[in-house]
């Protein structure tokens, strides 16, 4: 199989969540972009999976799987 | 005591930043109790139980944030709830200064950092499976720490990641090293040439950690969460995790770390096993133990794993031992019976480490007899229990407990009035991400629960190991110390310690444990 080229580096982030995890990468000099993320539909879990199925609808044609 | 909230609409900020502003606000003098979180239905029933929820923050909605504090005056609980507002204010301006736009999504992300390859991702359970799906539609590989994801849910994404090569590391996944990176809660290691695929975090980290102490490192650590070997996942990202280090020219031995396969999964992990063609150490934490085979070295400890991998990697051969140095514990064992006994027959583990937790319990087991492993209270407990506070019915709404100590550390003072427990086991975890100062509250809980034990006329033994390496934030000798100024017994490895733990009820075990040293 072909190895995960992230393996070789250099590993660039972007996080969703935790600040924390963010806040640690980028004092190791790790480049990451912190998503200012809320929860969709306001938190509504239902309403969040409606979202959720028409993402999938609407999910652009697949792109070529090439792993970077 | 009056209680006064506020409801800040539409306002999110994730648990780990709600933890260290209620933290600051509880430190304001005539501050009882303080408390933020988001305005859930459970949520909200947590903040009544607590007797923390008024009429303001009833009207809260889930998107809503809920600050609630109890203090001596009226006055006093309104300055600090204007305090916590600030302070969730000025923490976004110091990080990004005011005007700095932060994305709102994963995609506009991408396009601020060209070449984004990882997502990591931690936001609750219920909405991560969507965004880890996005994420990897997109070529990420992903870091998904988030637990609360429907199995349904991983199955899919890890089935779409293997279609395009990509790593999906998790649900659950706490630790992971990727391309000389350590993600979520990893300690500061040097990079080396041991490959590791482990089932969650807390194994990943002890071998890195017992690897380190040996004088080598890792090269990639592939976290694939706990539920990689259920028949439902299907071993999933080990098996490609096992493939990838197979093929990574920096890796020169595997490690796989894991609970055990379910048995329909054992035969195409085996399988996957076979086909590496460099030599492999195999931890399957409660599998029966198999015969040696030609590339893979089947061991029962993660300790054991790190040894015999650093072994391989110098082609010298290696044994497993109960205790690395027999003497040193055959010396504390006299001490600590000159002390005195525990004072109660079972043994109650509080793990911050799920697989730390399973890994205790099988060493137990063979030498005090049943251990019952679970993640709550049960109504009678059996004499020995070990509890996973990391556990996925442990962290709703709450970090987690190698983040938020609180938790943990009443348990360990309530132990002191427990009658039926002898002795407390812990794990200590050290790393980035987790707790400043993690040794700090478990030594005060420490002092608390054998004060009140003494209050009571028994001991109470404690006996932990910390899972840390010398570059840790947290500072691996200053944290031992700390422990052991607290009275408890701190042994180099988790095996060792439960080992020391069954020494210390049944010192008879001493001649098969400690051998000529005993």
């Amino acid at each position: 199989m072909t190895v995960p080229g992230v393996f070789g580096g250099p590993v660039r982030v972007v996080n969703l969540g935790l600040e924390l995890f963010a806040e640690t990468l980028e004092a190791d000099g790790v480049e990451v972009i912190h998503v200012d993320w809320r929860p969709p539909a306001g938190g509504d879990l239902r309403l969040a999976a409606m979202l959720a199925a028409l993402d999938d609808e609407a999910d652009p044609p697949e792109e070529p799987i090439s792993p970077p | 005591m009056p209680v006064r909230a506020c409801v800040l609409t539409s306002f999110y900020r994730d648990s780990v930043v709600l933890m260290r502003v209620a933290d600051d606000v509880r430190r304001r003098p005539g501050v009882r109790e303080a408390a933020l979180f988001m305005g859930t239905p459970a949520n909200l029933a947590l903040l009544e139980q607590a007797g923390l929820l008024e009429a303001e923050g009833r009207r809260a909605r889930p998107e809503d944030l809920v600050v609630a504090v109890d203090a001596d005056s009226g006055e006093i609980a309104a300055t600090a709830l204007a305090a916590a507002q600030e302070l969730l204010l000025a923490r976004r301006h110091t990080r990004d200064g005011p005007r700095r736009a932060r994305p709102r999504t994963l995609e506009s992300a991408v396009r601020v950092l060209p070449g984004a390859n990882l997502a990591a991702i931690s936001v609750p359970g219920a909405f991560a499976g969507r965004e880890a799906m996005r994420a990897l539609r997109r070529g990420l590989h992903v870091f998904l720490f988030s637990d609360n994801v429907p199995l349904a849910d991983e199955v899919l994404l890890k089935q779409e990641a293997r279609r395009r090569g990509l790593l999906c590391m998790g649900p659950d996944c706490g630790t992971a090293y990727v391309g000389g990176v350590g993600l979520g809660f990893a300690n500061v290691v040097d990079r080396g040439r041991i490959g590791c695929v482990a089932a969650s975090g807390t194994g990943l980290q002890a071998v890195a950690c017992h690897l380190a102490a040996r004088g080598e490192g890792i090269s990639q650590g592939i976290g694939v969460g706990g539920r990689d070997l259920s028949a439902d996942v299907g071993a999933e990202m080990t098996c490609f995790g096992l493939e990838a280090l197979a093929g990574d020219p920096g890796t020169a031995v595997i490690v796989l770390v894991s609970k055990p396969p379910h048995p329909d999964v054992l035969a195409r992990l085996e399988a996957a096993l076979a086909a590496v063609r460099k030599p492999v150490v195999v931890c399957a934490l409660g599998l029966p133990a198999r015969p040696r085979g030609d590339s893979v070295r089947w061991v029962s400890t993660l300790v054991d794993a790190a040894e015999a991998a650093a072994a391989l990697a110098r082609g010298r051969t290696w044994t497993s031992r109960p205790f690395a140095d027999p003497r040193g514990a055959g010396q504390r064992l006299d001490r600590c019976r000159t002390v005195g006994l525990p004072g109660g027959p079972g043994i109650l583990g509080l793990y911050t480490g799920g697989t730390l937790a399973h890994e205790a319990r099988f060493v137990l087991e063979p030498l005090v007899g049943a251990v019952s492993l679970g993640a709550g209270a049960d109504s009678r407990p059996p004499s020995h229990r070990i509890l996973d506070l990391g556990d996925d019915a442990h962290t709703v709404g709450r970090p987690h407990p190698m983040i938020d100590a609180a938790g943990r550390a009443e348990r360990i003072t309530a132990a002191g009035d427990a009658t039926e427990v002898g002795l407390v086991l812990l794990d200590v975890v050290l790393g980035q991400g987790a707790h400043p100062d993690p040794a700090g509250p478990v030594a005060v809980a420490v002092e608390r629960a054998r004060q009140r034990a003494a209050a009571r006329g028994r001991r109470l033994a404690v006996v932990a190991s910390v899972i840390g390496a010398p570059r840790d934030p947290q500072g691996l000798a200053g944290q031992v110390a700390r422990l052991e100024a607290a009275g408890v017994e701190v042994l180099p490895s988790n095996a060792e310690a439960a080992r020391f733990a069954a020494l210390l009820l049944r010192p008879e075990l001493a001649a098969t444990l400690l051998g000529p040293a005993a």
